[in-house]
């Protein structure tokens, strides 16, 4: 027991806890877009599962893992756009029509596994790319330059989001838009065609978390996501609406599921007890949302269909 | 002059409401022409069409000569087309730069904002329009939105600038200023529409004035042949007398009497400061003031919405200081609020409950817990009648009456109690010269 605080072990799980937390940094990112633009999509999870099942399956069945997340992107692009579709051109109550989203791709994901899969078979994961002199350093180098190479890019996509938010056109109209729509759209902006990017952004993000969750563990069963999709979205509050915050929260929650993880299979949390541990990211992570939260304010026009003149 | 604009036949259909009746208007080059008319009358309906908000279901619309269907802003932008609405069109969180760019053209993703805020600073010289591109728009004063209004038309060099009653939340001071810019931007050689209700400003400002009623032109004339009494009876349809003659009244005793009051804001700074009033019987003590220097939060207070920190509050005798709102209504206190949709009437509920809203939970309008319908319907009826509020019903929605009618409504009501004291905040705020 002494030996979990051995400098082997404590690398072993911080670099786990961010390995972890890649599939709800990459969910809850994508959300903070739709968000921002004054979107809501509670079909996170929904979407996740299916990216997940697709990712999965062409990996089983092509042994590429890389053609894998290409499937998941592609199914969460379709997902997203339907998102769009439902919210901003249907002008769905946007606290309802996720639910129809999430279940849509829990029942889904759930049906395609039993009739196309059925017993659960490993697939092909994503080999290890430690970047070269940088992964030499002791420690540091294990913990963050040993991973493979869509954790890296889920990292990078944390600045590009901010810089695409804050110093680009784009980035402006969805804040725009997100904040008072009738001005956008009497300055020009169609604020249907720039809620509809800044969704199926989010929802290629979504499948690709589900790709990379699924990916990464080689396997796929119901429900995989265990709702983390649902977390994503209490992220992107915690993080107030930010990439760098909804990364922060991410790696709070990967980290303390490492934790747990290692608790567990240490034997020091009880088998019996293990669905009981299996809350406690989700406990925390909503805690620090909790705490956190209070001094920020949410894009003003966040639910609020846009309809011209009304 | 050139003829920048011309609308002809306008018609637009809303369900059960001819918003605009063959609507004809035109616009030249460096020109102030005015829409004048009451609420409802079609104005803003009409600009929306210019501005491609909504589309006609009649008409038609030649820009410089050329006939031009407009069926987005985006389209309104391209022809040249400004607009300052009635709500500013600007996003709290984003700078006055960051505003101003918003939407307009370029040729790559990233933004050159330092090129916006140097055009909006030799704008702003050029045309006394004092404002700090890299301000948030929420630190700005409402004066100050409003110039990056004016500043974002400019920017993007329109031909024609609608500005939709521009003066409605500014000081006099403010709308002097704004008028000094809007008369140059007209020189200038652009053509302005102004869209007001106030008749003092109207004439001050427009070159030609044209007014609807219920949707169709009741008339066109140049300014220097219009007054006051004369347009107000265009607008209304019938001859208006402006100033009703008033013999003055006797005071009597004091009613309510405010003592060394101090309140806080809704942001913890003090909102009234030692102050203190009478008002007696007999008397109409008015409060004035540009809105924010406390007028809401002492209406609030007497009200018993806000507790006060310190000072006192009576109502013949009796002290109501941060009492209930019931218990200052059973003092003899009746109030007006503000925002009559929000807080002075329940848009769902109908005419009649709302008549008797206050008075409900006694005799005769209920007994022993259940709402008598006869005595009810009848008083409501007796008020519509006393008050005349036009309404097609007792059984219809409260939030079916204009603005004008609710008013009345809420007067009927808070008066029916025979109070010692009426407190009305901004009584006739959206409400027609006709009602008023």
């Amino acid at each position: 027991m002494a030996d979990i605080f051995s400098a082997t072990v404590i690398v072993a799980t911080l670099s786990s806890g961010i390995r972890l937390a890649v599939p709800l940094l990459l969910a809850s990112l994508g959300e903070a877009f739709g968000q921002r633009s004054g979107v809501l999509n509670l079909g996170v999870d929904g979407i996740m599962l299916l990216g997940a099942f697709g990712g999965y399956f062409t990996t089983l069945k092509t042994q590429s893992p890389w053609l894998g997340l290409a499937v998941g992107l592609g199914v969460g692009l379709v997902l997203g756009l339907l998102s769009s579709v439902i919210s901003v051109s249907l002008l769905a109550e946007q606290g309802i029509s996720g639910i129809g989203v999430y279940l849509f791709g829990l029942g889904m994901s759930d049906l395609l596994f039993q009739k196309l899969v059925g017993t659960p078979l490993p697939a092909a994961s994503f080999q290890k790319s430690p970047i070269p002199l940088l992964s030499e350093i002791p420690v540091l180098g294990d913990l963050f330059f040993n991973h493979s190479i869509p954790i890296y890019l889920a990292f990078l996509a944390i600045p590009v989001s901010t810089v695409i938010i804050n110093r680009t056109r784009f980035g402006m109209n969805i804040r725009a838009v997100g904040e008072n729509p009738e001005a956008a759209d009497s300055q020009g902006i169609s604020v249907t065609r720039v809620r509809y990017a800044a969704v199926t952004i989010g929802g290629i993000l979504a499948g690709a978390a589900g790709a990379v969750l699924a990916i990464g563990l080689g396997i796929f069963q119901q429900n995989l996501t265990n709702a983390q999709g649902f977390i994503a979205i209490a992220l992107v509050y915690f993080g107030a609406w930010r990439p760098l915050g909804v990364m922060a929260g991410s790696l709070v929650y990967g980290m303390v599921s490492a934790v747990v993880l290692l608790l567990k299979t240490r034997g020091i949390i009880p088998l019996g007890a293990s669905d009981l541990a299996a809350m406690i990211p989700a406990v925390i992570t909503v805690l620090a949302l909790v705490v956190a939260a209070r001094r920020f304010r949410a894009p003003t026009a966040l639910t609020k269909p846009f309809i011209r003149g009304g | 002059m050139t003829q920048l604009l011309e609308m002809r036949g306008i018609v637009k259909r809303f369900p059960g409401v001819l918003a605009n009746d063959r609507v004809n208007f035109d616009l030249r080059a460096g020109e102030v022409h005015t829409l004048l008319g009451e609420n409802g009358a079609g104005k803003s309906t009409l600009m929306k069409i210019l501005y491609g908000l909504y589309q006609p279901d009649e008409g038609e619309l030649l820009i410089e000569g050329a006939p031009s269907r407009i069926t987005s802003p985006t389209d309104a932008i391209n022809h040249g087309i400004g607009m300052v609405h009635q709500h500013f069109m600007l996003v709290p969180s984003l700078t006055v730069t960051e505003n101003v760019a918003m939407g307009t053209v370029s040729k790559r993703g990233r933004m050159n904002l330092r090129h916006v805020s140097d055009r909006i600073e030799e704008l702003s010289e050029s045309h006394g329009l004092a404002v700090d591109p890299d301000a948030y728009i929420w630190q700005l004063s409402v004066g100050e939105r409003q110039r990056v209004e004016i500043i974002k038309a400019l920017y993007r060099d329109v031909k024609l600038l609608v500005l939709d009653e521009p003066t409605a939340v500014l000081t006099p001071g403010e709308v002097d200023h704004l008028f000094k810019i809007l008369r140059q931007t007209a020189e200038d050689g652009r053509g302005l529409v102004f869209i007001s209700h106030k008749l003092h400003e109207v004439l001050a400002l427009s070159d030609r004035i044209t007014v609807l009623r219920h949707g169709r032109v009741m008339g066109e004339v140049e300014a220097k042949d219009a007054n006051r009494e004369m347009l107000a009876s265009m607008m209304v349809g019938r001859p208006v007398r402006l100033a009703p003659d008033k013999p003055p009244m006797e005071t009597g005793r004091a009613r309510l009497t405010i003592r060394d009051l101090n309140v806080m804001g809704d942001r913890g700074l003090p909102a009234l400061q030692d102050l203190s009033l009478t008002v007696r019987e007999g008397e109409i003590l008015g409060i004035a003031g540009v809105s924010g220097n406390g007028q809401r939060e002492l209406a609030e207070t007497i009200a018993g919405l806000r507790k006060p920190e310190s000072g006192t509050i009576e109502v013949d005798d009796a002290d109501i200081t941060g009492r209930q709102p019931s218990a200052v209504r059973a003092a003899g206190l009746a109030y007006v609020p503000e925002e009559r949709q929000r807080d002075g009437a329940i848009g769902a509920f109908s005419v009649s409950e709302n008549m008797i809203l206050v008075n409900h939970r006694h005799p005769p309008m209920s007994r022993r817990g259940f709402l008598r319908n006869g005595e009810i319907r009848q008083r409501s009826q007796q008020l519509v009648d006393e008050f005349s509020v036009a309404t097609p019903g007792l059984d219809v929605p409260a939030s079916n009456l204009s603005g004008g009618n609710l008013q009345k409504l809420i007067l009927a009501r808070e008066l029916s109690g025979s109070p010692s004291v009426l407190l009305a905040s901004q009584p006739t705020r959206g409400v027609d010269i006709g009602a008023a």
